[in-house]
């Protein structure tokens, strides 16, 4: 019964959609105010009936309702109950209700907090946001229906995929679809604004904050979904260069991408046509990412529960959107007024090297992914785009653009001083040095290309404090003025060093786990003993445990440092009855900054295991990093500036339709 | 600068960019990338020494040989043509004798396969795209043989 109230909500949430595709859309062109009126209602409405629908499905995995289909694929009743929730969407079905109830939710906080934005354009952005709702609402309940029943209805559910089984699944993909979905609002705006044919510096400081958001979500999902895999995967690693990877990174580059230039469009009305084109793109990117993964046409080591004949009606929708988006812009990009032309040094410049470097590396990473495809319809040749193919193009479009992040913040609008930037970058450039050199140090030498990425690292974090240090004027003045300064420096201004010191962490992060990991594979019996590094390891012995899904085998390490025990290390294989699937579970222990990883192979008849260890150092700052960076997009997000109403040049705008 | 230079500097540099990042791909693509191969292709076009290639079919029943150093050594067949497969590291929990498997490496020149990764799809079929395709095309792929009990994927 609950089932068919949920099956019966996303019917009227499919209805609600198409009301408020046309309603609003059609006020907003003949400039009528009772029409447009209905929008916010309607983005609320279906919100709460997508909402509604998603808890029904929600509830008939926590009773484990076996008469759903999906909840017998899925699901099992003696599962804990975290994961008969978040088991939800671990599959196709579910996690396409997600991605629509997240639309909603963003369409439902548009209406919400758009209390600023014109009543026209507020209602053209919810109409093209309900366009996307009506498709993908339409494509859950004609191929990926979650409430279908199945009758007679067995006893027992096949359970969820054991890999699925872990606390990342209930924070990756929200996360995740947070940051893809939350890229429709910036794609909104854009097409609503071309429609329009109108657009200035007001738009940009609407759309920031909606992109500002979504990117952070991305990235903190990229983040979560990168550990789980270094975790769960067994493997320790923490990139694979795989199809569904890029299909995140894809949009995750053209929303920074996006990120830079309003700000350019904001502060300096230009680049507003390439503005438009980044937020169309980044949310075609963040479409093309969800084929990629929903569709099956790859194969990855992260897809689950890919279906082929759902791929056809996603395309459909894909060709929809961007081409239609596309055409468009191609049709009405000449009627916006251009923007003005700027000096090449100067934070405008700047911000347009970001872009062009962003994009370049966005590009490389859509031909690493798509070729493969092309090459398997043309030829049939089945090719992998791995690793080495990135390394030669990705990484040498990323690293100069992290060389001139620090320059960039440090240049004043219209006409930067790049000599007087490098000056203030003498310290930073300095501490970079000095940082190769210690990492040489330590290292003993080492690959060049890692010192230099250690460098980069600290240089972009260094350089971040530096630009700090300057606007607050550190050492030049005394320390209370310089605190003044701190109190009255614009929220953003912290976003920005934040994000930036970030990546600088994450760079250091990745090079020295990278770099200076160790690994050890060895058969082991109880007593054996190993040494990594600084640290033996010891084989104590074998605990058979039962859980309520599965048994588990837990090889119990003892890991000492100078004779003290500093840890107790408890990898394990376990074994899932139903589906007869065996999972590793790795023993992590984080010593400072970095990690010990204990991995078990098979457990053989006599006792022995095969046990891999590694040693990653300064591996946490690889996830440390993005988590700064999303830190510094929150702050960012709360200046008021972003929430304080229509600027100035928006009054020209504001002055025609103030209904 | 004038603003006709200004407009130009910008487009040198976007262009500049641009053919950059064409040519490190176009070059990336001729030499950075690892064609799949089953086993038969492997037999009939040996690929070149030391060119990395993936291998791809199913474990040959009862080929498993666990050595003591953590080595494995094991054969991939394709019910056509089979190729001998040496490994040293921890398996997936996938990998199974009977089921899909793809291992990265290059030929030795005594016509066994070195892998250095051994994948096995986390997939609830244990089947890898590309190995279904190929033994579909070598006629031994039984539909649904791998698919979890009862699940409805007609």
């Amino acid at each position: 019964m609950i089932a068919e109230l949920g099956h019966f909500a996303l019917v009227l949430a499919l209805v609600m959609a198409l009301v408020q595709s046309t309603v609003p859309f059609v006020g907003a062109l003949r400039e009528d105010g009772r029409l447009t009126a209905i929008a916010p209602y309607t983005a609320v409405t279906q919100f709460l009936l997508v909402g509604v629908a998603f808890a029904a499905l929600v509830h008939a995995y926590i009773v484990s309702d076996f008469s759903l289909l999906n909840v017998v694929e899925n699901s099992h009743s003696a599962k804990p109950l975290l994961y008969k929730v978040t088991g939800t969407w671990g599959n196709h079905e579910g996690s396409m209700l997600l991605w629509v109830l997240i639309l909603a939710l963003f369409g439902a906080l548009v209406a919400a907090f758009g209390a600023n934005l014109p009543d026209r354009l507020k209602a053209m952005v919810l109409a093209v946001q309900a366009w996307i709702a009506s498709a993908f609402i339409l494509f859950v309940l004609l191929t990926s229906n979650p409430f279908l029943r199945v009758d007679p209805s067995p006893f027992e559910g096949n359970d969820l995929n054991p890999v699925l089984q872990d606390i990342g699944l209930a924070v990756h993909p929200p996360l995740l679809y947070l940051g893809y979905v939350g890229c429709s609002i910036s794609f909104a705006f854009a097409v609503a604004a071309l429609i329009d044919g109108r657009i200035d510096a007001a738009w940009a400081r609407w759309v920031r904050p909606w992109t500002l958001a979504a990117w952070m979500f991305l990235t903190l999902g990229i983040a979560m979904g990168s550990y789980w895999a270094y975790y769960e995967l067994g493997w320790g690693g923490f990139w694979f260069w795989d199809p569904v990877e890029n299909a995140s990174l894809m949009p995750w580059l053209a929303a920074t991408a996006l990120l830079h230039s309003a700000i350019v469009m904001e502060k300096r009305d230009a680049l507003k046509i390439w503005t438009i084109l980044l937020a169309i793109l980044a949310f075609s990117l963040s479409l093309i990412g969800t084929f990629l993964v929903r569709s099956g046409v790859l194969t990855s080591v992260h897809a689950f529960a890919s279906d082929p004949t759902r791929g056809v009606f996603i395309l459909a929708i894909l060709c929809l959107f961007i081409g239609g988006a596309l055409a468009l812009f191609a049709a009405r990009a000449g009627a916006l007024a251009p923007g003005g032309i700027f000096a090449p040094i100067s934070r405008e410049g700047a911000l347009v090297v970001n872009n062009i470097f962003l994009t370049a590396a966005a590009a490389t990473v859509i031909v690493g992914t798509l070729y493969p495809l092309v090459l398997e319809a043309i030829t049939g040749d089945r090719i992998s785009v791995g690793a080495p193919f990135y390394n030669l193009t990705f990484a040498p479009l990323v690293v100069p653009l992290l060389l001139i992040v620090p320059f960039g913040p440090l240049l004043a609008w219209k006409r930067g001083d790049f000599g007087a930037a490098a000056q203030r970058l003498m310290f930073a450039f300095a501490v970079a040095l000095l940082v190769a050199a210690v990492g040489a140090w330590l290292a003993g030498g080492g690959p060049v290309l890692a010192l230099v990425g250690i460098g980069i690292g600290a240089w972009m974090i260094a350089g971040a404090v530096s630009e700090f240090a300057y606007r607050v004027k550190i050492g030049s003045v005394p320390l209370r003025e310089s605190l003044r300064r701190a109190a009255g420096l614009p929220r953003a201004a912290y976003g920005t060093t934040l994000a930036h010191a970030g990546v600088g962490i994450m760079v250091l992060g990745i090079v020295a786990a990278t770099t200076w990991a160790t690994e050890t594979i060895l058969t082991m019996k109880p007593g054996d003993t190993v040494t990594v590094g600084s640290r033996t390891i010891t084989l104590d012995g074998f605990l058979p445990r039962a859980a309520a899904n599965f048994r588990e085998n837990v090889v119990r390490f003892t890991v000492r440092e100078g004779g003290t025990i500093v840890a107790v290390m408890e990898p394990s294989k376990r074994r899932f009855s139903t589906r007869e699937m065996e999972t590793t579970e790795a023993a992590i222990r984080t010593f400072a900054l970095s990690q010990l990883y204990v991995s078990l192979g098979d457990i053989g008849n006599d006792g022995a295991v095969t046990v891999r260890i590694y040693w990653k150092p300064l591996v946490t700052l690889i996830w440390l990093g993005p988590v700064v960076m999303a830190l510094g997009g929150l702050i960012s997000l709360s200046d008021r500036r972003l929430r304080v109403g229509a600027p100035r040049p928006a009054r020209r705008a504001a002055a025609a339709p103030a209904e | 600068m004038t603003r006709r230079q200004r407009r130009l500097t910008l487009i040198g540099l976007a262009g500049a960019v641009l053919a950059v990042a064409a040519g490190l791909v176009l070059y990336a693509l001729t030499d950075r990338i690892v064609f799949f191969n089953s086993p038969t292709d492997i037999v009939a076009k040996a690929p070149a020494p030391g060119q990395r290639v993936r291998l791809g079919g199913l474990v040959t029943e009862g080929s498993l040989v666990k050595g003591a150093d953590g080595s494995v050594a094991f054969a991939v067949t394709d019910g056509n043509a089979t190729i001998k497969v040496g490994y040293r590291g921890i398996l997936p929990d996938l990998f199974r004798e009977g089921q899909g498997v793809v291992t990265e490496g290059v030929l030795e020149p005594d016509g066994s396969f070195a892998a250095d990764t051994v994948l096995a799809k986390h997939d609830e079929n244990y089947m890898p795209k590309e190995v279904a395709d190929a033994l579909k095309k070598q006629g031994v792929w039984r539909h649904g043989e791998d698919a979890a009990p009862g699940a409805a994927t007609q």
